[in-house]
């Protein structure tokens, strides 16, 4: 009955999805008003089935309805309830329908919040995102159903240990399809503009919008992937240029290029084509990574095909790519210049040269991520691109970009004078030693590292400097301190003001990288209890080995003493957790983190007394988790929108009334 | 056409150039990066059959763990064996602490490189797993498939 109900919303969603994505695109060609109210129906018709149907499904796993495919696939009475709730992202079918949940609420979001304005730019927009969500519907519909009818057992294996072993898996893979899935609704915007064949600078704000939300989202996504393998895998690391970590970090790079090529577009009114084929191009990345992470390909590129899953989300990608450069090749020409870029030294320079970094970035990582599949497919032998590629290359662009977060924001707009460039750009130099110098007496000697400090510490003075510079100017003019802040920092300049706030995170960001993953030592070896072992100023000293019965797993844990100088400091118990349904324990490191650093200490077995384990000590790695969650904020603060400030041309007449030419549809 | 325009077109031209030549030499430094830095998934009869290419390159081999060939050095934390698989066998030696299910016959991934000794330094040790619970049994035959899966994984994040 359940299933059913779940098979028939789905159908009814491909249906009206369909059907709502021609509407809107004749709605959208005609200029008719009534089209364009019907597109909006259509829009949130279509999000009524999506969360219907998530509903319904989470309504089955948390009744233990073992006949809903699904459910008898990822469900078990013996999990706590919340491993349950969370289930429906688990696994494949289920996770493709919480995609196509939120997918949902993103169009009707968007759809609402722009039911009265830019209604010539709408129905394509809506069609667009339709059209995306017919394909969603029709993977769940057919090569991904998750409410197969099946014969009802008693009981279920329960969803992958790896979720229920910690709770950043549960946190993660939300924000990450948030982060995916929210790039539709620019996308859709991008191809509304070009389909309209112009792109008006009031329509350039709910793009901006559009594009920082999933942007937020997938930012805190990648950390949250990179904190839980730090968490939980053991191996003392948070980043291993893993195909899937790389398909999460590809559109987040040309997303967060075309949120600084939008800056450019709207004080210049230049790179209106490009912006767009970067939001386009951040849509196709987000596919490729569904295809690449959900499709198996990298286990076997052969073997992909077995499951229909994989070949129909490529063909979708297909479709997207030939769509969007077909789309580009026809209309940039509509989306003009307003005015050109007369110097390289000023800071719509310093733009193109971020956007020159993060292009080049994205490639490094593309080719380096799908090298081995087509190795393997044209010459069938196996092999990956190791690390040392990705090091090597993305080092020296990062380092670049740190030096354009503080190079950037101290050059003017346009021309100036030696005199300016001067008075900007010379004064950092001195943070920037002083940082470098503080590195280096602490030890540091790595020579990227000591110039990654150089240039965070030369972008931190910048960004400093550029943050509160309001502020000070309302000071000088005798504001009070309360005023000036509000007025200055919060209800004027806030976009401006979040910006800085996401790169002083990102500053904190790349220095804490760059230090935890030079300057980290470790220690291997085997302990036999009461024995003990020392790594810098700690000393852990092992206490013994206890077996805990859990609900869904048995837990062996290992206890540590650690003291630091000779003082006690804590206790550290690093544990295996043994699943009914795994072979092999999964090992949880246990970590104590300081404002240092980390000390991290992994058990490799268990054997008796005896314990096989690993002792890291890592340089300010919790930074990173800060300043990921800094960036966040700071991308929060620049979206929200100025109140009380409407711009006279952010209210767009209706499609019959307007007057300006649509000159494409000649 | 007017002089601007002449100008908006020749520097167009120019804007192009710039990219194609910087697109070039970023492709050929990302092409050397690459073939400097392959990982090659080798069992050991691959790693024979590529001679003198073994030695210094990245790679992740993959067999068997052969009976009665572990050694455990005492009082240190690394373990010497025989990887092997239906024709080859080679000597691995590793220095870290091997993980939990690490034993005599199970199917390993150890990537590291062949050394001029004639043995294969090991940086790092997998053990070969499925998610799907079977009673772990010595000497069950290799899974060939298994093993492959376990080569591209990256320290079990494929598991997601």
């Amino acid at each position: 009955m359940t299933a059913t109900l779940g098979r028939f919303l789905i159908l009814a969603s491909l249906l009206v999805s369909t059907l709502g994505a021609m509407i809107s695109y004749a709605a959208g060609r005609k200029h008719a008003p009534e089209g364009v109210r019907w597109a909006q129906r259509f829009a949130y018709f279509y999000a009524a089935l999506m969360v219907g149907a998530a509903l319904v499904m989470e309504y089955a796993l948390l009744g233990h309805d073992f006949s809903v495919g699904y459910v008898a696939h990822v469900g078990s009475r013996s999990v706590p309830t919340w491993v349950t709730v969370v289930s429906l992202w688990s696994s494949l079918e289920g996770s493709i329908l919480f995609w196509g949940a939120v997918l949902g609420i993103y169009i009707a979001f968007a759809t609402y919040l722009n039911r009265a304005q830019h209604l010539e730019y709408m129905p394509y927009a809506i069609g667009t995102w339709l059209a995306c969500g017919a394909f969603f519907s029709f993977l769940l519909a057919t090569a991904a159903n998750p409410f197969l009818t099946v014969p009802a057992a008693a009981d279920g294996p329960g969803p992958n240990p790896l979720l229920q072993n910690h709770y950043l898996m549960v946190i993660h893979p939300p924000f990450l399809y948030l982060g995916y899935v929210g790039m539709t609704i620019p996308f859709g915007y991008a191809c509304a503009a070009l389909l309209r064949g112009r792109l008006g600078l009031s329509f350039l704000k709910p793009m901006r919008a559009s594009l920082m939300v999933p942007w937020i989202f997938l930012t805190c996504a990648i950390m949250l992937g990179g904190w839980w393998a730090y968490e939980v895998l053991g191996w003392g690391g948070y980043w291993a240029w893993d195909p899937v970590e790389n398909a999460s970090l590809l559109p987040w790079l040309t997303a967060t290029a075309a949120l600084h090529s939008a800056i450019v577009m709207e004080r210049r009114g230049v790179l209106k084509g490009w912006t767009v084929t970067l939001i386009q191009a951040s849509f196709l990345l987000t596919i490729l990574g569904t295809f690449m992470t959900r499709s198996g390909v990298f286990n076997s590129v052969h073997s992909f095909t077995q499951s229909a899953i994989g070949p129909t989300i490529l063909a979708f990608l297909a479709a997207v790519l030939i769509f969007s450069i077909a789309l580009l090749a026809m209309r940039i020409d509509t989306l003009e210049a307003e005015g050109r870029i007369e110097t390289a030294a000023s800071k719509e320079g310093a733009f193109l040269f971020n956007n020159l970094i993060f292009i080049l970035l994205t490639f490094t990582v593309l080719i380096g991520t799908v090298f081995p599949l087509i190795v393997e497919a044209v010459k069938g032998k196996q092999m990956s691109v190791g690390r040392p590629y990705f090091d090597a290359m993305v080092v020296p662009a990062g380092t670049a970009l740190l030096f354009l977060i503080g190079i950037g924001p101290a050059l003017p707009w346009g021309r100036s004078s030696r005199q300016q460039m001067i008075k900007a750009l010379l004064p950092p130099i001195v943070t920037g030693g002083v940082l470098a110098a503080l590195g280096a007496a602490f030890g540091i000697r790595n020579g990227w590292t000591l110039a990654t400090l150089f240039v965070g510490g030369y972008a931190a003075h910048v960004t400093l400097a550029q943050m509160w510079q309001p502020l000070v100017q309302r000071l000088r003019r005798g504001d009070t301190f309360g005023n000036a802040l509000v007025n200055g920092q919060l209800r004027r300049g806030r976009r401006r003001f979040g910006s800085y706030i996401v790169h002083a995170g990102a500053v904190i960001v790349l220095i804490a990288i760059a230090v935890s993953s030079t300057q980290r030592t470790s220690h291997e070896l085997r302990l036999v209890k009461g024995q003990s072992t020392t790594l810098g100023a700690w000393t852990l000293k092992f206490l013994g080995t206890e077996i805990r019965q859990e609900p869904n797993r048995e837990a062996t844990i290992a206890r540590f003493a650690v003291t630091k100088n000779g003082q006690a400091v804590t206790t550290l118990e690093p544990r295996m957790n043994q699943y009914p349904t795994m072979r092999e324990p999964i090992g949880t490191p246990a970590v104590h983190s300081t404002v240092k650093g980390d000390l991290y200490l992994s058990i490799m077995n268990l054997d008796g007394d005896s314990a096989g384990i690993m002792v890291l000590w890592m340089p300010m790695v919790g930074w990173i988790w800060f300043a990921v969650i800094l960036m966040g904020i700071g991308g929060l603060v620049a979206l929200i929108p100025p109140r009380g400030v409407i711009p006279s041309e952010a209210r767009d007449p209706l499609p019959a009334s307007d007057a300006s030419p649509v000159r494409a549809s000649a | 056409m007017t002089t601007t325009e002449k100008m908006k077109r020749s520097s167009r031209w120019f804007m192009l150039g710039a990219f194609l030549v910087a697109g070039a030499a970023f492709i050929v430094i990302a092409w050397g990066g690459i073939n400097k830095n392959l990982v090659y998934y080798w069992t050991p009869s691959d790693l024979f059959a590529n001679g003198d290419k073994a030695y210094g390159a990245t790679i992740r081999l993959g067999g068997m763990v052969t009976a009665g060939s572990i050694k455990n050095k005492a009082g240190v934390s690394g373990v010497e064996f025989d990887v092997h698989d239906a024709g080859k066998t080679v000597h691995v030696k590793s220095s870290g602490v091997p993980p939990q299910m690490f034993r005599e016959g199970i199917g390993v991934v150890v990537e590291g490189t062949m050394v001029k000794g004639g043995y294969f330094q090991c940086n790092r040790l997998m053990v070969s797993h499925s998610n799907e619970y079977r009673a772990p049994k010595s000497g069950h035959p290799i899974d060939k498939k298994e093993l492959e899966r376990l080569m591209k994984s990256t320290e079990g994040m494929d598991a997601k």
